[in-house]
């Protein structure tokens, strides 16, 4: 059986799942100042008079990170940068502890600049002098030719307690981004590793000793071990849990939009049959773009829990929150009490619902259920309005050959998955006004994101790049390097990428029969000197699709036909 | 965070799987090196940078501008379609204000491609700028505007569309004709008799620097620029007066393509040629996306940028004096020099010989301007090629009067079908183009 954890903003889930569907769930309020008592709690009482044998790997999405970045407790972290050409690298300083060093590397890999090892160590002296513990080294380019990041870090030695190198976060291009991602790793790397550390041991005092894995933002796992050098990773898992949630009951053959409602806000992604779509660069965290891997999602302001009032005349519905619903003991109307007042939800205090209701209908001149209807209908077209807007932005993105313009391949879902609190009291709606075919909601959508985040697969990517006019063959993410021939085919590179991303893989945590491979990049250029063909650049970029464990058909099942029993 | 003082609109169409041939100069790998650079700049994160997806321009588009023999499909490749298409994108966000300028980073070129198109001329087969510009003018009636264009090589495309059109004013600065294809855009090259002035050519001489392109930028352009009072600035912004250009000769450095658009603050930049795709274009492109964006260009410079070596001389900084005297000259003279061209003529003609280095075709025209008082006139085009086409283009231009455009139906219903394989008419009051085959 595997657990499944999921650190939610008002409480966590725990589930376990196992042959037999949901096994076991719980829920507990999750306490944001100590979180891991939080989670402590959580695996503590699912547990609880489950044989350690039973259970064979645990998979936790937590907002430890998230929460550190968003809150600004970030430990300070030091930034040695080299830069050639382009936009002044002072443009993209992080803190007071950001020290450019001479060093530059062209577009091709190409030394341009120096390193001069006299500055890298007055930069080091300057940290430490600080009272730097951490430490971020990038260089433009380094994706391409990470000779630089490795000298400097060579030079600084074991004076700090972690130094983390650009190209080993991400093969992607974009120096800010990679500044960012960099300093973000080595600004949450303390928090994260006393964190899961204690969790290890905890689980170990409760006999448990079976692998832990992390969940992604682009909606994989990667091992606890794996984590501690790449804690970046784990920013901005909660919308990729429910999104992975959602995977598990979407159909392989067509493309579903997925509306996560919550209270305060709804999260959308898109599905491709059954396969999430990633960001196209990665993560945007108060205010830091980075090369995190991500789900593309989009957040809309509106939720059951959002603030509905007049204004001139018109209905306006959050995008704020004042508090739970009036039905709840709240104080300002939501759309959760026009639920109840239009008795399509349960639970609460409909006179209480209905007290708040009819403000707004004497303010429009309607009835109380006119008013609730209204209410009720206009969130439920906000939401697609959302959803539009997400699929238009996903169809924008530009492409750069002329077949992806001619074939204009554009994203256009016809059916949707509905979780989160009040889904079902949605779907029906959303069937009634969308066109869309099918409208359906996940099972247990209470708890989907901790059931996704239980099932979600190991992903990783890889980029590699071939020039064989140079005759070399390098992923720098990978530190992978081998000479090649000017016979070196595209379908070579292939052959290497795929089994540089398997070996990855495998590393990280992933089970062999989880790994999907896919291409992401796929290009080949003749390169050409003084009217001469020289040689081939190639560029691969493969990766393991995020999606779930192979086990993962039979669990579903399994909770699907429960669901349908107990109705 | 990094902020873009003006909203800059961006189309980066590189065609990565289009070429002229292998190993053409104008392959997939052009763009390669200048992607890498943009991305790893993260040029498109900056807040004011917008990139949009390239459209694809539709035959009408085409055919406002060219008379295409035998027809577009057949003169153009898809990747005209989107190169025009990029162009086309980001005129449309300028316009509408979405954007306060924008750059389309789109190849094929265009700018060697005229009126008339037998086939691919300088590695372009038709005119992104002038098929984008007038669209413009159909969609959103755009009036006054000036084409800047700063390849190295003379726009004799753009030149020859808008030889007779008053509204548009063309200015090419490029590397002196006696040197440097194709060979023309010399001074005395000022336009048609109705038009005289509104076509301006300033040749530099080989290996002119920043200095010499930016006396003529300061002294000339931004002048004229001044008197003419455009609606809308296009650059065609070729970049291979770059020093490493291996096709030219000059010594043009990417922070002075920065420094010129900071001046010339163009609307909309169209790319036109530029082959040093490692050494130049990255930073060339850099520095014209910040400039645009009013950022800070000044570390953006290229490896092995060394001032002292890409000084120009004083015999080229004398010869670029003496040739904007008399540009300058020629400009305050244009009315006195329209009226010496038309005399007393109710048409002028003119016979030329065209030559597509791309497709290896040769074109005769003779062409028939009626020298109106009341239009830009109706024109009449005689074209032969050497394979064996005959065609007959009638244009009736956007503000023709009733003469003119009734003596350009004239024309049309009058030609015989047998004398011609093509007879088209394109008629830009109506914006209908008409075409009878043999």
């Amino acid at each position: 059986m595997i657990i499944g954890l999921d650190v939610g903003g008002t409480h966590t889930d725990v589930v376990l799942v196992g042959e037999n569907g949901l096994e076991k769930q719980v829920k507990v309020p999750t306490d944001t100042s100590a979180l891991f008592n939080t989670v402590l709690t959580g695996l503590e009482k699912i547990t609880e008079n489950i044989p350690a044998n039973q259970i064979s790997h645990t998979v936790l999405s937590t907002t430890l990170t998230t929460n550190a970045i968003v809150q600004g407790k970030l430990s300070p972290a030091g930034m040695i940068v080299t830069s050639g050409p382009g936009i002044h690298p002072e443009a993209f300083r992080t803190s007071a502890h950001y020290i450019i060093v001479p060093g530059g590397i062209d577009h091709s890999g190409r030394e341009i600049e120096k390193i001069d090892p006299e500055k890298v160590k007055a930069a080091a002296d300057q940290l430490e002098r600080a009272g730097i513990r951490n430490v971020g080294v990038v260089g433009k380019f380094s994706a391409r030719n990470p000779a630089h990041e490795r000298q400097i870090a060579e030079i600084v030695g074991d004076r700090f307690d972690k130094v983390f190198l650009g190209h080993q976060i991400s093969g992607n291009f974009g120096f800010p981004r990679r500044i960012n991602t960099t300093f973000l790793n080595a600004s949450v790397y303390p928090v994260h590793r006393n964190f899961f550390e204690a969790v290890k041991k905890s689980l170990k005092q409760m006999g448990i000793t079976v692998p832990i894995h992390i969940l992604k933002a682009d909606g994989g796992t990667m091992g606890l071990d794996t984590s501690i050098d790449f804690p970046g990773q784990s920013i901005l898992s909660g919308p990729a849990a429910s999104v992975m949630g959602s995977v598990a009951f979407a159909p392989d053959y067509t493309e579903t939009l997925v509306l996560d409602i919550g209270g305060t806000s709804t999260d959308m992604a898109v599905l491709i049959k059954g396969v999430p779509l990633l960001a196209p660069y990665g993560v945007d965290i108060n205010g830091y773009k980075t090369l995190i891997r991500a789900l593309k999602t989009h957040s809309i302001g509106i939720g059951g829990d959002s603030r509905v009032r007049v204004e001139n005349g018109e209905l306006k519905i959050g995008p704020d929150r004042t508090g739970p619903a009036m039905g709840y003991g709240g104080t300002e109307p939501t759309p959760t009490d026009a639920l109840f007042v239009l008795e399509r939800s349960e639970g609460g205090d409909r006179d209480r619902a209905i007290q708040g209701i009819k403000t707004i209908a004497g303010q429009l001149g309607i009835s109380v259920e006119e008013a609730a209807y209204e209410i009720f209908d206009e969130t439920c077209r906000e939401i697609l309005a959302g959803a539009r807007q997400m699929i238009k932005n996903i169809n924008s993105k530009p492409v750069y050959t002329v077949k992806e313009v001619l074939t204009g391949y554009k994203v256009n879902p016809d059916h949707i998955l509905v979780l989160g609190g009040p889904a079902a009291y949605f779907a029906e709606h959303f069937k009634n006004i969308s066109g869309y075919t099918t409208v359906d909601t996940v099972p247990e959508c209470q708890v989907a994101n901790a059931i996704g985040t239980a099932l979600s697969r190991t992903t990783c990517e890889i980029t590699l790049f071939v020039d064989t006019q140079k005759g070399l063959a390098t992923a720098p993410e990978e530190a992978f390097s081998e000479t090649v021939d000017l016979n070196f085919t595209r379908q070579d590179a292939h052959r290497m990428a795929s089994d540089l991303l398997n070996q990855k893989a495998i590393r990280l945590g992933a089970n062999a029969k989880d790994i999907e491979t896919e291409l992401l990049e796929d290009l080949e250029f003749n390169i050409v000197r003084g009217f001469r063909l020289m040689g081939k650049n190639i560029r691969v970029k493969q990766q393991i699709k995020p999606g779930l464990i192979h086990e993962f058909k039979t669990i579903s099942k399994k909770i699907t036909d429960g669901c349908i029993q107990s109705e | 965070m990094l902020k873009a003082l003006n909203k800059t609109g961006l189309v980066f169409f590189p065609a990565f799987d289009w070429a002229i041939s292998a190993t053409h100069p104008e392959r997939e790998e052009r763009l390669l090196y200048t992607q890498d650079q943009v991305l790893e700049e993260g040029l498109f994160d900056i807040e004011g940078i917008q990139e949009f997806k390239s459209e694809v321009v539709d035959i009408k588009d085409v055919q406002r501008v060219h008379f295409s023999y035998p027809d577009e499909w057949r003169v153009m490749t898809e990747s005209h379609f989107i190169s025009a298409g990029g162009a086309k994108t980001i005129a449309n966000a300028v316009i509408e204000k979405t954007v306060d300028n924008g750059f389309a980073l789109v190849r094929p070129p265009g700018h060697h491609s005229m009126r008339v198109v037998h086939g691919g001329r300088g590695f372009c087969n038709v005119n992104n700028e002038a098929i984008m510009l007038e669209h413009l003018r159909h969609a959103y009636g755009v009036d006054r505007v000036a084409i800047v264009d700063t390849d190295c090589h003379h726009g004799d495309g753009s030149q020859d569309i808008y030889w007779h059109d008053p509204d548009t004013l063309y200015i090419s600065m490029h590397q002196d004709g006696r040197t440097m294809y194709p060979g023309s855009g010399f001074t005395n090259e000022l336009g048609g008799p109705n038009a005289a002035g509104t076509t301006l050519n300033i040749p530099l001489p080989p290996y002119t620097g920043e200095t010499g392109f930016l006396y003529a930028l300061n002294e000339v352009v931004m002048p004229v620029l001044d008197e003419f009072k455009p609606e809308l600035v296009i650059n065609s912004a070729g970049q291979d007066n770059h020093y490493s250009d291996p096709l030219t000769n000059m010594m043009f450095t990417a922070k002075g393509y920065a420094e010129l658009t900071r001046i010339l603050k163009p609307d909309i930049v169209v790319l036109e040629g530029g082959y040093s795709i490692e050494g130049a274009l990255p930073y060339v492109n850099i520095g014209i996306i910040l400039a645009l964006a009013g950022m800070d260009y000044s570390h953006v410079i290229e490896p092995g940028y060394d001032p002292e070596k890409l000084k120009q001389t004083e015999s080229v900084t004398e010869t670029i004096k003496r040739t904007c005297e008399t540009v300058k000259t020629n400009w305050a003279n244009r009315e006195t020099i329209g009226q010496r061209m038309r005399g007393s003529q109710k048409f002028a003609e003119r016979r030329r010989n065209i030559f597509y280095d791309t497709d290896g075709i040769h074109e005769t025209q003779h062409e028939a301007l009626r020298l109106c008082p009341d239009c830009s006139g109706a024109i009449k085009i005689d074209s032969t090629s050497d394979r064996g086409a005959h065609i007959l283009a009638i244009h009736i231009p956007r503000k023709a009067c009733n003469n003119c455009r009734e003596l350009g139906h004239q024309w049309f219903e009058e030609s015989k079908p047998a004398d011609y394989d093509m007879i088209c008419l394109q008629d830009r009051i109506d914006d209908t183009y008409q075409v009878k085959n043999k």
